[in-house]
């Protein structure tokens, strides 16, 4: 076993353009979700005008043409992964054991789309040459092995709402293998277009709630009819101990362990009975060599529908037993939105946060939670962990496709 | 309306700032787009299909190669005008 250590965190969120910003707005309970600043709703008819916008427009940091070459989806990615490397002491590794696993659950969507809009205005010759190495759903990791010329590797597992976790995962994979040192890892999405928020909402998987946007995403409120998209990308450095420790890094929280399942149930539905989330969370725990009662808090994947919520606060309950009365269960959706392939990345940031600062972030817009949870839910406010000891939490993710992944953080 | 070469060059050297980042006065007639400005085969494909919008012009993929210097490239939407 490799001692598996976080020492560098980056963002680009509803919340804020980086990690600081984003952990003490969401600290403090606020919500980054508004109403579109367009037209979309009135020309397209579309049910939903709202959603989880970042905060820092990556254009704003970016040079003109890194923002011509690359896709919303990878410019984020770039943005969170320039503050992650930083944040980590800009270290210089041997690039053949440097990896980057970088995912987006949906890729070059806007590019795709504004590509097809152009060809049928203007006609095949006024296609750039540079669509397709924008909308591949590698191209953020790519891009992302290039910044940091990471050469063990470079990869994008694809699953849908757990691409970002299960991006961390394959990290802990390649360092646990020996195939690299150093990964950069996370997720992003750029997905706030009127065809991704129309396909959704014909689903029926969207919140409506247009006459309050900033209260429409609340996980396990008995009046939750949904989940609120957003959009924005969240990166980590992870290192085996090992490295970090001779280059004098700062340790910032550790990788216990990783459980990966899949439904084969049904392509959106999660399987009613959640076995395969609570047999990825119960993974996790052997794969971390812990058991239930070292589990202090748990970052739900908890997107507002009306039936996921429920299914994983069950299995959540099944997997630690009566210990779950001690743990603290924070929805931190209710603030961002859905990031989709950036959710497990964004969310593995704040478990790690969380456990750094002994604080679990709150849950908002929770006024009447569904009698059915079992569960100590962080309402409103942030609430304290334990001050002392060795902590560990749990990072859920779940996928259209019945893919489950559930990551396991400790503090440093 | 055909443009003579001064202001074909301009709106060129707005094209290829804004792909590549240098400065639109550092794109002149003499230098090479691969030597001088650093413009890989890419870059290069996207500069022509912004310029044949811009100047309404038809640029073969054949000829592309023939662009060698920006004043190349001048000359001929120039004279593609025509």
């Amino acid at each position: 076993m490799t001692n598996v250590v976080i020492t560098g965190l980056g963002a680009t969120t509803p919340l804020g353009g980086d990690v600081p910003t984003t952990w003490e707005n969401a600290l403090a309970g606020k919500s980054g979700v508004r109403t579109l600043d367009n037209d979309w709703a009135e020309t397209y008819g579309m049910a939903v005008n709202f959603a989880g916008q970042l905060m820092v427009r990556p254009d704003e940091v970016l040079s003109r043409p890194e923002t011509k070459r690359m896709d919303p989806s990878a410019q984020m990615a770039i943005v969170a992964t320039r503050e992650a490397w930083a944040d980590a002491g800009t270290p210089e590794v041997d690039p053949e054991r440097l990896g980057a696993v970088v995912s987006s659950g949906i890729g070059g969507v806007w590019t795709l789309l504004s590509a097809w809009d152009t060809m049928k205005e203007k006609g095949a010759a006024r296609v750039l040459p540079l669509t397709v190495p924008m909308l591949m759903p590698n191209s953020p990791t790519a891009y992302v092995s290039l910044e940091i010329t990471a050469r063990a590797g470079a990869h994008a597992p694809v699953s849908a709402c757990a691409s970002g976790a299960e991006a961390i995962g394959m990290a802990y994979e390649m360092i646990q293998s020996g195939r690299a040192d150093v990964v950069v890892a996370g997720g992003t999405e750029a997905a706030i277009h009127p065809l991704p928020i129309s396909s959704f909402a014909a689903m029926q998987a969207l919140s409506k709630r247009n006459d309050d946007p900033a209260g429409a995403s609340r996980p396990y409120d008995v009046t939750r009819d949904g989940f609120v998209l957003g959009e924005g990308a969240g990166v980590m450095v992870i290192e085996s101990e090992e490295h970090a420790k001779a280059r004098g890094a700062r340790i910032y929280g550790r990788l216990l362990g990783m459980g990966m399942t899949a439904d084969a149930h049904h392509i959106a539905a999660p399987d009613p009975q959640g076995a395969g989330q609570t047999r990825a969370m119960q993974f996790a725990l052997d794969c971390a060599e812990l058991t239930a009662s070292d589990i202090v808090h748990v970052n739900g994947h908890a997107t507002s529908t009306p039936v996921g919520d429920m299914i994983e606060a069950r299995g959540i309950r099944s997997v630690l037993g009566s210990h779950a009365d001690h743990v603290l269960l924070s929805a931190t959706k209710s603030m961002t939105g859905h990031l989709l392939g950036g959710a497990g990345a964004l969310e593995s940031v704040f478990t790690v946060k969380a456990l750094q600062d002994r604080k679990a972030p709150p849950t908002i817009n929770v006024t009447e939670p569904d009698p059915e949870l079992e569960l100590d839910l962080v309402r409103d406010v942030p609430r304290d962990l334990p001050a002392e000891g060795q902590l560990a939490a749990i990072n859920n993710s779940f996928g259209f496709g019945g893919h489950n992944v559930a990551l396991i953080f400790g503090t440093a | 309306m055909a443009l003579n070469e001064n202001e074909v060059l301009e709106g060129l050297a707005e094209i290829v700032a804004e792909e590549t980042g240098l400065d639109a006065a550092d794109v002149q007639n003499d230098k090479s787009f691969t030597d001088d400005l650093d413009i890989d085969s890419l870059s290069m494909m996207t500069i022509v299909t912004l310029a044949e919008e811009k100047f309404d012009v038809r640029i073969p993929d054949e000829d592309v190669k023939n662009l060698v210097t920006v004043g190349d490239a001048v000359q001929y939407i120039t004279k593609a005008q025509a």
